[in-house]
Parts: structure tokens; sequence; C-alpha cells
């Protein structure tokens, strides 16, 4: 069986031509070739990953930003109503001097009018003491015949003198 | 063929290749019944099959294309042998037909049938040292030629353009991929750390396998011989995988075989199945390659063989027989293709499958050996 038995001279051949194919392609050709395409690989994993790193570095800028706009909102809020209380306090407080203020005026006015009034009192008094001795002038001058239309007339003199001050007190 | 659309046009264009190849292949070999040179009358003649099969996948002195009429036409191809009267060196057209010259002939007895002999001094045949070109020969030395100018030119457009910035064209992109799935999912995979210093190797493997297997598809001069098939190729082949897989290993390797991790009475058992399986990985390499491609020739060569088988019987089982072998033989055609990269593929797989098994690393060893003897508890 020739067929299953190796042929000497075609075993020289193999063993030559495949040596020099081997050597030719393990020298030149392979290496060359596999280590481009390693490098190739290598440079996309790369590049996958750096885009994949900018891509987590945008987000994260994003998720920033809209931290930052969250924040921007709370101040302006918090200032808004820091605002509002501000002028809250500056109206209550305006209000709060205007009543006193308003009250010390009517106070001081009631004091002034309570001063008038003693004043007009007592011009009053020493004008009443003055008619009450011009009225005793003309009863005097006048019937002073009977004691009874005397006496009569001094009560009712004094009546009249007394009754409106008592009113007026 | 399979898909639809965009590679229609790829699919017709494999239609006609195959119908090519097998038409081309029925014209090459409807001449072969006729190469045993004994044959002159065709019409009276009982075709030899086993002749045209044998005559086929053998190895030849010349390179036998066709017979036009009664005139041979086949290459001449160098004889370089060693007799006892020293190196002679000439054409096998010289040969032929059983001519003899400077002492030497073509034998016809049974040892030593198809080869170069001599006679010695007791008028025995003896071959002599015979480094022939032959027909397998010539055929490995150009497709060797073919493989080398490819891969050359593959590497030469990875040397003149920035793989990194530039897509592959030309041979590098028909290149490319299958280097990528040989060297990424076969080799680094099969091997793991430190993959790389055999890579070239079964890349070479590899592409030697295809190329020569591809080549022997091709009915016409270039093509058409059985070179994987020849079992002293696939000889040499699983010699280099052999000796990749025992010389590149460490201790971890040469201790699983002399002293594994057994009960003692297993021992001796186990070292020489171990022994046994040293050797019987390669040379399976070297069986599974020789006998798929040699089948493969034979197969082809028997569909088309049938049509003159059946041509006697009358026309109408002729021309039937004939269709039936040509659309066969198409098929058998796309087999073969088919298993020109299976086998090569196979035959790069198993060997780095078998050098990524000899190279043991001591902590797989270690978590073996743990589990070992806690099994033995």
């Amino acid at each position: 069986m020739s067929l299953l038995l190796p042929d000497s001279g075609l075993l020289f051949w193999m063993v030559l031509i495949f040596a020099i194919v081997f050597a030719i392609l393990a020298k030149f050709g392979f290496p060359v070739i596999t280590q481009m395409l390693e490098k190739r690989r290598e440079y996309i994993d790369n590049s996958l990953r750096v885009a994949k790193e900018a891509d987590a570095k945008i987000g994260q800028l994003m998720q920033e930003q809209e931290r930052m706009i969250a924040q921007a909102r709370e101040e302006q809020n918090r200032i808004l109503k820091e605002a509002a209380q501000v002028r809250d306090s500056i109206i209550s407080n305006a209000q709060a001097q205007a009543h006193e203020e308003a009250r010390k005026i009517l106070d001081d006015a009631k004091v002034r009018i309570e001063a008038e009034k003693e004043s007009a009192l007592r011009e009053i008094r020493s004008q009443v003491a003055l008619l009450s001795v011009k009225v005793a002038e003309k009863v005097i001058r006048q019937d002073l015949s009977s004691d009874k239309s005397q006496m009569d007339l001094v009560y009712k003199m004094l009546d009249e003198v007394t009754a409106p001050a008592k009113d007026k007190n | 063929m399979i898909r639809i659309g965009g590679t229609m046009k790829f699919g017709f264009g494999n239609i006609i290749l195959s119908l090519a190849i097998a038409a081309a292949s029925v014209t090459a070999y409807a001449a072969e019944p006729a190469s045993d040179g004994t044959v002159t009358e065709a019409a009276d003649e009982e075709v030899d099959v086993q002749e045209i099969i044998f005559g086929h996948i053998g190895d030849s002195y010349e390179w036998h294309i066709t017979d036009i009429g009664d005139r041979r036409i086949s290459i001449p191809l160098p004889v370089i042998v060693r007799s006892s009267t020293g190196w002679h060196c000439f054409l096998s057209s010289k040969l032929e037909d059983g001519a003899e010259y400077e002492g030497l002939y073509i034998s016809s007895s049974e040892a030593n049938e198809g080869k170069i002999v001599e006679k010695n001094a007791a008028g025995e045949e003896v071959r002599p040292f015979d480094i022939s070109i032959t027909k397998n020969v010539l055929a490995l030395m150009i497709n060797s030629l073919i493989l080398v100018v490819l891969i050359l030119c593959c590497s030469r457009w990875y040397r003149k353009h920035d793989a990194l910035s530039e897509a592959p064209r030309g041979v590098a992109a028909l290149f490319e991929p299958v280097i990528a799935m040989i060297n990424d999912d076969v080799i680094k995979d099969a091997i793991g750390p430190g993959y790389a210093k055999y890579s070239p190797y079964l890349l070479t493997v590899f592409f030697f396998i295809l190329i020569n297997n591809l080549m022997g598809i091709v009915p016409f001069f270039p093509g058409g011989a059985n070179v994987t098939g020849n079992i002293t190729i696939t000889f040499v082949l699983a010699v280099g995988t052999f000796i990749l897989t025992n010389f590149t290993t460490n201790r971890h390797y040469w201790k699983d075989i002399f002293w594994p991790d057994v009960p003692l009475w297993l021992k001796p058992i186990l070292i020489i199945i171990e022994i046994f399986g040293v050797f019987t990985k390669p040379f399976a390499l070297m069986v599974r390659l020789f006998a798929n491609i040699m089948a493969g020739h034979s197969l082809i060569l028997c569909i088309v063989a049938m049509i003159f088988i059946t041509a006697k019987l009358g026309a109408a089982i002729g021309g039937t027989m004939t269709v039936v072998s040509v659309v066969f033989g198409i098929f058998m055609d796309c087999l073969e293709l088919l298993v020109a990269f299976i086998q090569a593929y196979v035959f790069t797989m198993l060997s780095a499958v078998f050098i990524g098994l000899a190279r043991v690393h001591p902590e797989a060893e270690k978590g073996a050996s743990i589990i070992n003897s806690s099994n033995r508890r």
C-alpha cells in the first residue's frame, strides 16, 4: 500500500518546502499582520474606552449643570422670600411708628385742650364773680325795701349763678 | 447563494464557478481512462475506475493533463535520482511507456509500482535514492509560491499603510478576517497566554493546508494534485505539531505523563496510556487530513467515472447518469470547498488544543490536584 506509506522523495521536498515557507512566513508574513491586528484592536478598544469615559463625563457635567440650575433656582426663591419679608417688616415698622406718632400728637392735643379748658374756666369764674358783683350792685340799687323780697332775690340770683357752674362741672 | 439581495451577484458567481469547475473536471477526468497508456480502443475497453482513481490520487513522475485521441499531453518533470551509478538527472519523458534510461525505469511490479527502480547485481528491483520533482512536489512548490506571495502581499500592505487609520484593501482585506479568526478565536483561545510564540507556525499550517486543499479541487494544470491527500504531506505537518507540542512544554506536562496524579496501582496503566496519547494525537491529525482529502478526491472521481461506465449501457441510462453525475459532481465540489476549509481549520484547532494542553499551568495543575485529593477522600 504505497498510499499509506510516506514516500522518501516527497518527504524530502515537503520538509524542505514547508521549512522554507514557514521560515519566510514566520519572519516576514504573519507576525507583521498579527501585530498590526493586535495594535488595531488595542486602538479600537482604547477609543471605545475613551468614548465611554467622555460619555460618562458628559453625563456628569449634565448632572452638575442640572444641580447648579436647581441651586440657582433655590437661591432665587430664597432671595425673593427674603425680600418679601424685608418689605413686610418695613411696612409694619412704618405702621407702628405712624401709630406711635399719631398717639403722641393726640396726647399732646389732649393736654393742650385740658389746659385751654382750665384757663377758660378760670376766665369764666372771674367773669362770673364780676357779673355777680355787678348784679349785686344793681339789686342793691333797686328795691331792697323789704327783707323778704331782698332775701328771695339774693337766693334767686345765687341759684342762677351756681346752676350753670354746676352743670359745667 | 443562500442569502438574497446584495449577495445575489456573488451567489451567481459561485454557481457559475462551481459549474465551471464541474465542467472542467468532467473534461479533465474524461481523458483519464486512457492515461494508463494501454488503452487503445475505448469502445472495447472496460473503464478501469481503480486505475483512474489511484492514478489521480497517487504521485507520478509526469503531470498528465489530458489525451487528445492517442496523443498523451503531459508535462514532463525532472527526475533526480542517486542510483548505484551515481546521480542522474533527466526529464521523465525519457521513461515514457516503460522505456529504460541510464539503467532506470518505472516499475510495474507489485511492490514498487509506479516508482523509478534499477536492477541490482542479483537482478532484483531496488529503489534508488529518489528526490525527483514529482507531480506532488511541483504542485507543492506552486501552491507554496502562491501562498507566500499572497501572505507577503498582505503583510506588505500592513508595512506600507497605517492600519490604525485605514481599512485594509485588496489581499489584506481578503486575509485579515481569516487571520484574525484563526489567531484570536482558535489559537489564542486554545493556547492561552504565550500564544504569540506559536501563532506563526499554526497560521502557516492553516494557510498551507487551505491553499493545497483548494488547489486540489481545481481540476486543471496548476491544481488538481492530491497534495494534502498524500500521507507524506500530512505526516510532515503532524510531525511539526508533535515537535512543537512536546519540545516547548514544561515539566508539569512530563510529570502528568510519567507520574500522573492517580493511586499507585493505576500509575503503570496510565503512564502507558499517556505515552500512547502523545503519539496518537499527531497520528490522528495526520490520518484525518489525509483520509478526508483523499476520500473527497476519490469520490469526485468516482462520480465522474460513473459517466464513462454507464455510457456503455446505452444512451438512455448513460444520459440520465451523466446528468445525475454532473449534478452530484457540482454538489461534491461545493462540499469539497467546505471540507477544504474545515480540514485546515480542524488541523489548526487541534494542533492549538494539543499545544495548549501540553502547556499545563502550575496553578491549574494545583487546582486539579486539590480536586483530585478531595475526591479521593
